[in-house]
């Protein structure tokens, strides 16, 4: 079916851009660069013999840094490498032998999006689990809800790459990066507005950060992924900058996943009935 | 089967406006099944928009069209209709047989069929030494012959081409030609979106004459011996031999040694020979000339056409 054949071109598409292995290998030397901290950081922990409770608590604050690294990385992939693909190839004419083949547009659009989402897929899976990996090696620790830790930021990926290719569909490909960075760049502000309101108990401050999370639930994924994935006491204790002052509640997850969806058709709906 | 299924393409009022600007005022126009159809005019006259109108590119502002019998968009269609943009390009890492395939299975085609399928059109345009060349290695001229191999994967009924000799040389625009021809014989129908002129002439049929969105003439071609016919002939002649002509026709110029002839019909050019020869006039030269598709296109386009 044409959705399948779409899917592996673009696959391969994908992982052919210099963006991507850029940025695996800027992973892998973040790997080495925070491994290489954690060794030592566990030496001198040991050589002061500082209480195993402390370690651990800073051992995962390091895993939930190490996450948050990954996931601003997984963020600008997820931008960079799919922008072009609607609006560059509508720009170039790529698209024009694509799209008189007997294979219906929405296909042609979700062979596309499978195609990245299989790709930002493995980029996320080997990340995530290579930090945790790490952790685990140096300091015996992992995140507490891995998996639900690693659906939730890969979610956060989709609803970005949805995004992407709803703006590739009316914009060219500087506009639609602009758009999709600046509204993700709105959400990340939210977020922190967010948190500093908890903080301070400033409710109107909440709501800021809420109203930005609606606009663009991208960063309140991650704030649920790293609750999900450091330690109970660092959400207890309040003492991680993602903690969890205002935990974005499984509502916003759903509200997420709605929004993804509507992304992705309004996509679909422009795509099949624009001019190519 | 209805009448107008008979026809490859139906063409009625179709408009476009992009922002304001029309690109295609009223395209209206039927092309039979068989039948090798040009699209001549110049640069901005609408061209590619109605092409791409009824490949369900572009979506009409206006009007309706129907190919192969179906209206203009329909999926299944599409199996059956061929298109080479006009600048053909595509992912550059494909190899050529790669794309070949790849286009292949797109338009549905199975692996067994694809097998035999792709060997024979890189061999048909020349691209068999080249089959796992990547793309980016490719010159415009290749990218063009690849493009036309892939617009003929599925043996079409109908075929749009738009300006399918850019970017060839003399051996490409030859190749084009007779894939064109190949393609008449084998039935199908071919759309050709071409300026230049020289070549519409040699390969369509018939051809339509577009001017700001409109189809200001349609004209049949290849039809010797039923039209008029302009000879010029390079003879040494009196005056009174020269006025002996207006038996024939009334169109005659005699300028320095170059007699001009409007004829009804070139059945009448031996007659007129040996006419002149039997009046003792050495004849040195007769060149007919069909009355270029060039002098009738600038005609109409005017001559602010295409700047």
């Amino acid at each position: 079916m044409g959705i399948w054949i779409m899917a592996g071109v673009t696959f391969r598409e994908a992982a052919r851009k210099k963006i991507l292995w850029m940025a695996l290998a800027a992973g892998g030397a973040f790997l080495i660069l925070f491994g290489t901290g954690l060794h030592f950081q566990a030496k001198d922990f040991t050589a002061h013999g500082m209480s195993p409770v402390l370690r651990r608590e800073i051992s995962f604050a390091m895993l939930t840094m190490g996450l948050y690294a990954v996931d601003l990385l997984a963020v600008l992939m997820t931008i960079l490498t799919s922008v072009d693909t609607l609006s560059g190839e509508i720009a170039s004419g790529t698209i024009q032998a694509v799209a008189t083949k007997p294979v219906p547009r929405w296909q042609v659009l979700a062979g596309k999006w499978l195609g990245f989402v299989a790709m930002l897929t493995a980029y996320i899976a080997i990340m995530v689990f290579g930090v945790n990996a790490v952790t685990y090696v140096m300091a015996g620790v992992t995140a507490r809800h891995l998996v639900r830790g690693f659906l939730l930021m890969w979610m956060e990926s989709l609803v970005l790459l949805s995004v992407t290719f709803a703006f590739g569909t009316y914009f060219s490909t500087l506009t639609s990066g602009v758009l999709a960075l600046g509204l993700h760049g709105l959400a990340f502000l939210g977020g922190w507005i967010e948190q500093f309101g908890a903080l301070t108990q400033t409710q109107r401050a909440v709501n800021v950060g809420v109203i930005a999370s609606v606009l663009m639930p991208s960063e309140a994924l991650w704030r649920r992924a790293a609750f999900e994935m450091q330690s109970p006491l660092a959400n207890a204790m309040r003492i991680s900058p993602f903690s969890t002052l205002s935990v974005p509640s499984m509502a916003m997850v759903f509200y997420a996943a709605l929004y993804l969806a509507i992304a992705l058709l309004v996509a679909i709906r422009r795509f099949s009935q624009r001019d190519l | 089967m209805s009448r107008d299924s008979d026809l490859a393409i139906r063409a009625r009022g179709l408009r476009k406006v992009f922002s304001g600007k029309v690109a295609v005022r009223n395209l209206t126009l039927d092309v039979p099944r068989g039948e090798v159809f040009g699209f001549l005019g110049p640069n901005g006259a609408g061209k590619s928009t109605s092409v791409k109108m009824l490949l369900g590119l572009i979506f009409p502002t206006g009007g309706k069209a129907e190919i192969l019998g179906r209206p203009v968009g329909d999926v299944k269609t599409r199996s059956k209709v061929g298109f080479l943009p006009e600048h053909f390009r595509f992912y550059d890492w494909l190899t050529a047989a790669e794309l070949l395939k790849l286009h292949g299975r797109l338009y549905g085609m199975p692996h067994a069929m694809l097998r035999e399928r792709v060997p024979s059109l890189l061999d048909l345009v020349g691209l068999t030494p080249h089959r796992d060349k990547h793309l980016r290695d490719f010159s415009k001229g290749m990218l063009q012959r690849i493009g036309l191999a892939q617009a003929l994967l599925n043996e079409p009924d109908l075929i749009f081409l738009d300006e399918p000799t850019s970017g060839l040389d003399p051996f490409g625009r030859r190749l084009v030609r007779d894939i064109i021809k190949a393609q008449r014989e084998r039935g199908a129908t071919v759309l050709l979106n071409s300026h230049l002129l020289g070549e519409v002439e040699i390969t369509c049929d018939r051809v339509a004459f577009i001017k700001d969105g409109e189809v200001v003439e349609t004209r049949q071609l290849n039809t010797e011996n039923k039209e008029q016919t302009t000879v010029s002939i390079r003879v040494n002649v009196s005056l009174e031999v020269v006025n002996g002509l207006s038996q024939w026709t009334s169109a005659v110029r005699y300028e320095g040694e170059r007699l001009t002839l409007t004829l009804s019909s070139s059945a009448l050019l031996p007659e007129i020979v040996r006419y002149l020869v039997a009046k003792g006039a050495d004849v040195y030269e007769v060149t007919p000339q069909r009355l270029s598709l060039e002098e009738r296109f600038l005609e109409i386009v005017g001559s602010d056409g295409g700047l």
